[in-house]
């Protein structure tokens, strides 16, 4: 299902539907996540992809366009390449550890700490919270700045400032 | 055969991740292409999310009382909710890109910015 | 779309719940799924639902943009300041423990704290970028 309606995205023309689609894109992912045990992920995919990106795509349309150009020139080249890649990566996972096995490698080098101790360390009984903001508080400092930075960043791309408007009047 | 359904999983998020590459190799719209970003990357955290995962486990919310309990693999889930708060303030930054470029070139199809480019 | 009462009054009627379930799931983050980003984002996401309902200016009203901006740095600050705290208690950077005589409720208290900063920044940032998007529509 999720592969049908990533498909059937670039197949849109209309870009209107095409971001619909990506936040149905969104919630479909949101739902294997939760599958997947990874309920903070899921909740926050939800909200951001299937909320805020949404809106901000419409946004953007609004002040651009609602359909897409038919491409000029059709290439091979980006479909060979991509299946090129893919085959690669297809064969790269044969090595990979088979999905959801306890034994794996990702599972016993530093996953075990947290998981045992950090109940009795912090008192918080949600792992990853307790991970991202007490063990891993400079990672999340550093990512807030980026979401700072990011809104000063569209701040400064979009906003209309006292000094554009005075050279208007000129 | 239970060695193929055993990395079903990885197959999926590739076939996710070439199409979203696909859409940003071969498109020329801007918004198409940001598009096809987010589902590239929308397909690498369900890479991390699927790695973490063990069979049987449950999700890593400590249950007082309960012992025995398998969670799941919490690290990946911690970089993901980083990657995807990250992931949305890209996404801003370039769709405001794209807006200053339509107003800029009257376009946002890749070609026709290039052709505007040289004809100046 | 100020004519569509349906849409007013559906929006009027769910908007309290939609901020009352951000507040609870920045301050329930410790216990369940849940947390600053998420608490952030649908904090936003009510935010915009008003602007796009009510209207841009009606919006303003509410948030100006001068407070929105002071939001987003004081949150920001927040998450910085308790790291700064806890080096004047005779910690680490971010290192909780020394905020309580009780780690825990040291603990509990430092990522609360760096919880709502993050919480402000990202509801401020969310309702900044879809105002500043609106606003160039308009003119």
């Amino acid at each position: 299902m999720l592969v049908g309606t990533g498909i059937t995205i670039i197949r849109q023309q209309n870009l209107l539907a095409a971001s619909m689609l990506s936040g149905i894109y969104s919630l479909l992912s949101a739902c294997w996540m939760v599958e997947l045990d990874a309920v903070d992920v899921a909740f926050t995919e939800a909200s951001v992809g299937a909320g805020i990106s949404t809106v901000l795509m419409l946004a953007t349309l609004a002040l651009t366009t609602r359909s897409e150009k038919k491409p000029v020139h059709k290439s091979f080249l980006p479909l060979f390449v991509v299946l090129a890649t893919g085959a690669a990566l297809i064969y790269g996972t044969l090595g990979a550890p088979p999905y959801g096995d306890p034994a794996n490698v990702v599972h016993h080098h530093v996953a075990p700490r947290y998981v045992n101790d950090s109940y009795d360390e912090t008192g918080i009984p949600n792992i990853v919270t307790s991970v991202l903001a007490s063990y891993r508080g400079y990672d999340t400092l550093g990512e807030t700045s980026v979401v700072f930075t990011a809104g000063v960043g569209v701040l400064l791309l979009l906003k209309r400032g006292k000094r554009s408007k005075r050279e208007e009047k000129k | 055969m239970s060695h193929l359904f055993s990395h079903y999983n990885y197959w999926i998020v590739i076939v996710l991740m070439m199409t979203g590459f696909y859409t940003v190799i071969s498109r020329g719209n801007m918004v198409k292409k940001l598009i096809g970003l987010n589902i590239f990357q929308t397909s690498v955290f369900l890479l991390f999310i699927t790695m973490g995962k063990i069979k049987g486990g449950t999700a890593p919310i400590v249950m007082a009382g309960k012992e025995d309990v398998v969670y799941s693999n919490p690290i990946p889930h911690v970089l993901i909710l980083t990657a995807i708060v990250v992931g949305v303030s890209t996404t801003a930054l370039g769709l405001a890109l794209v807006v200053r470029i339509k107003e800029a070139y009257g376009t946002v199809e890749e070609d026709e910015v290039q052709a505007e480019d040289i004809r100046r | 779309m100020r004519e569509h009462s349906i849409v007013r009054v559906v929006s009027k009627i769910l908007l309290p719940y939609i901020l009352l379930f951000a507040l609870y799931v920045q301050l329930h983050g410790d216990y369940g799924p849940g947390g600053g980003f998420q608490a952030g984002v649908i904090f936003g996401a009510g935010c915009i639902l008003y602007a796009l309902v009510f209207g841009v200016n009606k919006a303003r009203r509410v948030a100006p943009s001068s407070v929105v901006s002071s939001i987003m740095a004081i949150g920001l600050m927040l998450y910085a300041g308790v790291g700064v705290v806890c080096l004047f208690k005779g910690g680490n950077f971010l290192d909780y423990n020394v905020l309580r005589h009780d780690p825990h409720h040291a603990q509990e208290l430092g990522v609360a704290l760096i919880e709502l900063g993050v919480g402000m920044t990202v509801a401020a940032v969310m309702f900044t970028i879809f105002m500043t998007y609106a606003e160039r529509a308009k003119k």
